[in-house]
């Protein structure tokens, strides 16, 4: 699936192979099992990151933060996760029956890449924010919306300290994967701190219908990079946002280490994407 | 934002829990469970003409067997979301839980994949109803020593 998405980038963006300085990449299962087997395949170098759920937005900060310095002229950013896999990783067996509790999320199946770029195109990065790692002591594995909604709050505010912005300056604040309840709770901090905004919503909301069964959405590293560069980007495209902020979240969650009664950290990455004008 | 004040926020933000339905649903598909194991309990000591006593370790291999097959064919963990402790309490939750773990494990290998992890599940609910048991067993022996 991964290698389906790397070389059909590669023919939308008509670059070869061989032109790609550098690969950035990461997934969801033990030692990035699913980047470093594709990596042989790829004949370039190729660098591994684990961020849970914010791989790709830590991807393609790394990978931008690299072309801006003009070290390297073309890098591929790319992350991939499969539904059962991840389940097998972090859960219970797949066929093992089990009722799934109301605030887990769905681990989306799919493969995202990403080319960057020095060449100008339509639509380019123009900022980064890399998270803190934040710790607000929440213990339950079954409920990662919850976890993760103050790592998106600590780098939001980050965010629009860094650059002296506000919310209403984006057409479109979008986080990774936070879900109905972590969409709520975000909002909520949000408007304590009376902070405005003009359009949020969440990569995991959209990511699924609301008639499937998926209780409180998608989650994964794919479901913020599947909904911006999918469907977020086709709008830009056409028109309809002009500035996007995209909060890619991520549970640095260690089933052992929560089983040892410890609590989950969490992290979030952010970039702005934006039409060239 | 400090802790407790998240917490607090985050409280009100809590996916509704739906305790009535979900019992209603376990206690249904328990009790079809119940009666479809009655049925082949009837159904064996009727064909094979044999006490209730031999005819009950026939009757609890059929349903393991059955819970098998359909968790090899993918119905079982459908069913399990659906009904909860329904099909999870019963000896074919059981079935289930050493099923699927040796299905998760055959890609690596029939020693260190099937047989190392098939327990993986199971082993918890053995290993604690051995200690139940010899627990209450005991408790059984003492006062039936003095009584």
């Amino acid at each position: 699936m991964l290698q389906d998405a790397i070389a059909l980038v590669l023919k939308k963006s008509k670059v070869k192979k061989e032109a790609i300085d550098l690969y950035y990449g990461g997934d969801l299962n033990n030692q990035l099992a699913t980047t470093y087997y594709l990596a042989p395949f790829l004949k370039r170098p190729t660098i591994g990151l684990y961020g849970a759920c914010s791989t790709l937005a830590l991807a393609i900060i790394q990978a931008s933060l690299m072309i801006e310095n003009h070290v390297i002229n073309q890098a591929i950013s790319f992350t991939a996760s499969h539904n059962a896999t991840a389940e097998r990783q972090f859960r219970y067996p797949n066929e093992y029956g089990i009722q799934r509790r109301e605030t887990m999320t769905f681990t989306g199946t799919g493969a995202v890449a990403v080319h960057l770029g020095l060449k100008p195109s339509k639509i380019k990065i123009t900022a980064v924010t890399l998270g803190k790692v934040v710790d607000y002591m929440q213990d339950d594995p079954n409920d990662m919306p919850r976890a993760m909604a103050p790592a998106a709050y600590d780098t939001y505010k980050q965010h629009m300290k860094d650059l002296h912005r506000q919310g209403i300056d984006y057409d479109l604040i979008l986080t990774g994967d936070l879900s109905q309840a972590g969409k709520s709770i975000f909002e909520d901090m949000l408007n304590e701190e009376h902070l405005h905004y003009k359009y949020y919503d969440d990569c995991g909301c959209l990511l699924y219908d609301k008639k499937q069964a998926v209780n409180q959405g998608g989650s994964g590293p794919v479901c913020s990079g599947l909904v911006t560069f999918g469907y977020i980007y086709q709008k830009m495209l056409a028109g309809k946002y002009r500035r996007v902020l995209l909060l890619a979240t991520g549970a640095l969650l260690n089933p052992v280490m929560v089983n040892q009664k410890l609590t989950i950290p969490c992290v979030c990455h952010g970039f702005v994407l934006e039409v060239a004008s | 934002m400090n802790i407790e004040k998240y917490n607090k926020v985050a409280n009100s933000h809590q996916p509704q829990k739906h305790i009535l339905n979900h019992t209603l649903m376990a206690f249904f598909s328990g009790g079809i469970i119940g009666i479809i194991g009655e049925l082949i309990l009837c159904f064996y000591q009727y064909i094979f003409d044999i006490s209730l006593k031999e005819a009950t370790p026939l009757m609890i291999i059929t349903m393991v067997l059955i819970a098998s097959i359909l968790t090899g064919l993918g119905i079982y963990d459908r069913l399990g979301a659906k009904c909860g402790a329904g099909t999870f309490i019963p000896i074919t939750g059981f079935a289930n839980a050493m099923t699927s773990s040796a299905m998760e494990g055959k890609s690596e290998g029939l020693v260190t994949g099937i047989g190392a992890n098939i327990f993986k599940l199971g082993g918890c609910v053995i290993m604690f109803g051995i200690v139940s048991s010899f627990i209450l067993g005991g408790i059984r022996y003492i006062i039936g020593y003095f009584w």
